[in-house]
């Protein structure tokens, strides 16, 4: 079993599943929000590479995106970002990038030095199972977990290809759409959790979107195993770059509230 | 081969999200792309309301310069004032008839999204157009177009806030509004079925050149010429002639140069990469990361191209080669002087190379250039460039 299906064996609540950009607001800066957020208590940290049109992304990210890349961001920094978190971590990693970051680095190389600089998993936003042959391969082969997403508009057959191809837990998307903190929870979630859990074994964490502790507390009710957050944090990262003191409290504080909401 | 591949380019690189949706609109492409009521009804469209066929012109001046044959297909004709709406008018119906409820689409230049407020207006389907604060800026009057015929235009703020960024928040829009809203991208580019489904709608153009070139040549033309931004008019005079020995000359934006960096020419210039839910030739750094493009024609302003494209580039069929803003500019004039045809920058393109290349040429060798519109949108801009009229 990997790292990141140990996390959910291993609970008895679900797993928090935190998000930050690599290079977000610097080097230095992503390395003191990381620290802050294993120390508050993620199960799982989720590292994105920055990319120039990030897509599937909403606004808070997109500006980490360019933050970082207007920063200095590099393939081989987002590896050395990976080995800055080992260095002091051994918490589970799974690297969240765009296709064409992989597909023009060389799909098994960057496996390669994935794997070589301690990650765990692999999601790659814009690249369904119909097109991931060669990771789901790559990934085997060193032993990464290849993680997919389902949405509310997957159907039930495109669902089936999904969980074929996913090891080490299923991303739900909970709604339509783009990343991005929302106020209120959607109600999909709930019925996506629902639809999936009898066809497949594998751990179910639902992302877009989550922002409170109430959101965790509804989603642990509902059934999921994990929950994702990213925007919610990404802002604390912006909000308080200049004072990355500040910044690693602010996330301390969050990540242990959300914690607490997933207990009990 | 694999579904909705150009020999190893295409594909749909996309979220999750979105593809329920390709699959639906694949679904009712396949199905109403054969139904005599779709069929009939796009070509009423076409002919009553967009005016085909468009002519294809003799250039008696030209042709006399140049020492050959030069024909033009004259898109700069067709309602709306280029070939973007053969696309918007096939893919509205499409909308409509899969019962969507609202059409969203990006532009550049803003012709596509003068097109497209044309189809959203006609058919009575609400649209709103993604367009990059700097081409806003550059292109005024199609803002003013597209508000006039109901199309709310929507800044985009984000990356380099030109055509690019535009696709990329049309995509987010999408993706957030499958059930409701069709996404009407405006080239042969994007994630299958776009690909296929655009050519299919600009298929028209070289499908009425090969009948009217027949009629008055009795004999196929030696060489085509288009320009090439996401290559959507290319593939659609191209498409038809693919089997046949006839030279087929795809121009892209040289901008300031090749070496200069400058430029918007991907197949020149680039490397396979993937943007926008393709595989294709894209201008990349070294980490793929997607680099920002110059053409003085707003429409070349593009870092990726057509997969189509990027296949025949591979197998050869097809010349893709590139003219810098400097010879754009001086074609559109030379066609303006000699033949009373303003050409748009884009289409300019097409003309420079000719210019460049003719001598290759014979005195009874047939050239066809696609002229992809017409340069009113572009007299600001130009007279700008000459230092005012
Ligand atoms: C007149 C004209 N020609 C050509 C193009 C380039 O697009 P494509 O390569 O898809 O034909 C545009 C795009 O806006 C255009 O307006």
């Amino acid at each position: 079993m990997t790292r990141i299906g140990e996390v959910f064996q291993t609970l008895d609540r679900p797993a928090f599943i935190a998000y930050l950009v690599a290079g977000d607001p610097d080097r230095a800066g992503f390395l003191a929000a990381a620290q802050a957020v294993i120390e508050g208590g993620a199960d799982i940290l989720e590292i994105g590479m920055p990319f120039s049109d990030p897509v599937a992304d909403g606004p808070t990210i997109q500006r980490a995106h360019t933050r970082a890349l207007a920063g200095g961001m590099t393939v081989d920094g987002f590896f050395d970002s990976i080995r800055d978190v080992r260095r002091f971590s051994e918490i589970p990693i799974l690297l969240m990038v765009y296709c064409n970051t992989v597909h023009r680095r060389g799909v098994e190389r960057f496996y390669r030095e994935a794997v070589a600089a301690g990650a765990d998993g692999m999601l790659i936003v814009d690249m369904p199972p119909e097109e991931g042959e060669r990771a789901v391969r790559a990934a085997r082969v060193t032993r990464l977990d290849q993680i997919f997403l389902a949405a509310p508009s997957t159907s039930d057959q495109r669902l089936e290809q999904v969980l074929q191809s996913t090891s080490g837990f299923l991303y739900l998307a909970s709604l339509l759409g783009v990343t991005g903190a929302r106020e209120r929870l959607s109600d999909e979630a709930g019925t996506l959790i629902r639809r999936v859990r009898p066809r497949t074994r594998l751990p179910l964490a639902v992302g877009f979107g989550i922002s409170r502790p109430e959101h965790a507390t509804a989603l642990r009710d509902a059934g999921a195993d994990g929950i994702i957050v990213g925007s919610a944090l990404v802002r604390l990262v912006e909000e308080h770059a200049r004072d990355p003191g500040h910044m690693a409290r602010e996330i301390h504080g969050f990540v242990t509230g959300m914690r607490g909401a997933l207990e009990g | 081969m694999k579904k909705g591949r150009f020999g190893g380019f295409g594909g749909q690189f996309v979220s999750e999200a979105l593809m329920g949706a390709l699959g639906e609109l694949e679904e009712a492409f396949q199905g109403f792309g054969n139904d005599p009521a779709f069929l009939s009804s796009l070509e009423s469209y076409l002919a009553e309301f967009a005016g085909r066929p468009t002519p294809l012109t003799f250039c008696r001046n030209l042709s006399q310069d140049l020492g050959c044959r030069v024909y033009l297909k004259r898109e700069d004709l067709l309602h709306g004032g280029a070939h973007k709406l053969n696309n918007t008018l096939g893919q509205a119906l499409l909308a409509k008839f899969m019962g969507k409820k609202r059409l969203i689409a990006e532009t550049g230049a803003g012709q596509h999204g003068v097109a497209t407020a044309i189809a959203g207006a006609v058919l009575g389907l609400p649209v709103e157009v993604y367009m990059g604060e700097v081409d806003i800026e550059r292109q005024r009057p199609n803002v003013f177009r597209m508000e006039l015929m109901g199309a709310k235009v929507i800044p985009v703020s984000s990356g380099t806030r030109t055509l690019k960024d535009a696709v990329n928040e049309a995509l987010r829009d999408w993706a957030a509004s499958v059930g409701e809203t069709h996404y009407l991208l405006g080239s042969v580019v994007g994630p299958h079925p776009f690909p296929l489904m655009v050519r299919t709608f600009q298929s028209v153009i070289g499908k009425e050149t090969r009948a009217q070139i027949l009629e008055r040549e009795g004999r196929l033309p030696d060489a085509i010429l288009a320009c090439v931004g996401g290559g959507s008019n290319a593939i659609g005079i191209f498409h038809p002639f693919l089997q046949d020995s006839v030279r087929l000359i795809g121009v892209e934006a040289g901008g300031e140069g090749i070496e200069s960096g400058h430029h918007g020419a991907s197949l020149c210039a680039g490397s396979p990469g993937i943007l926008h839910g393709a595989l294709s030739y894209l201008l990349q750094d070294p980490d793929g990361q997607v680099l920002s493009t110059h053409s003085v024609a707003a429409g070349l302003d593009y870092p990726a191209v057509g997969p189509e494209h990027s296949m025949l580039k591979d197998t050869g069929r097809v010349e893709y080669t590139s003219v810098t803003d400097r010879e754009a500019l001086e074609a559109f004039a030379l066609l303006s002087r000699k033949e009373g045809i303003i050409p748009a920058l884009e289409s300019a393109h097409a003309i420079a190379r000719l210019a460049k290349m003719a001598g290759e040429f014979g005195r009874d060798d047939i050239v066809v250039v696609n002229l992809s519109g017409r340069g009113d949108k572009d007299l600001a801009e130009v007279a700008r460039l000459r230092g005012g009229i």
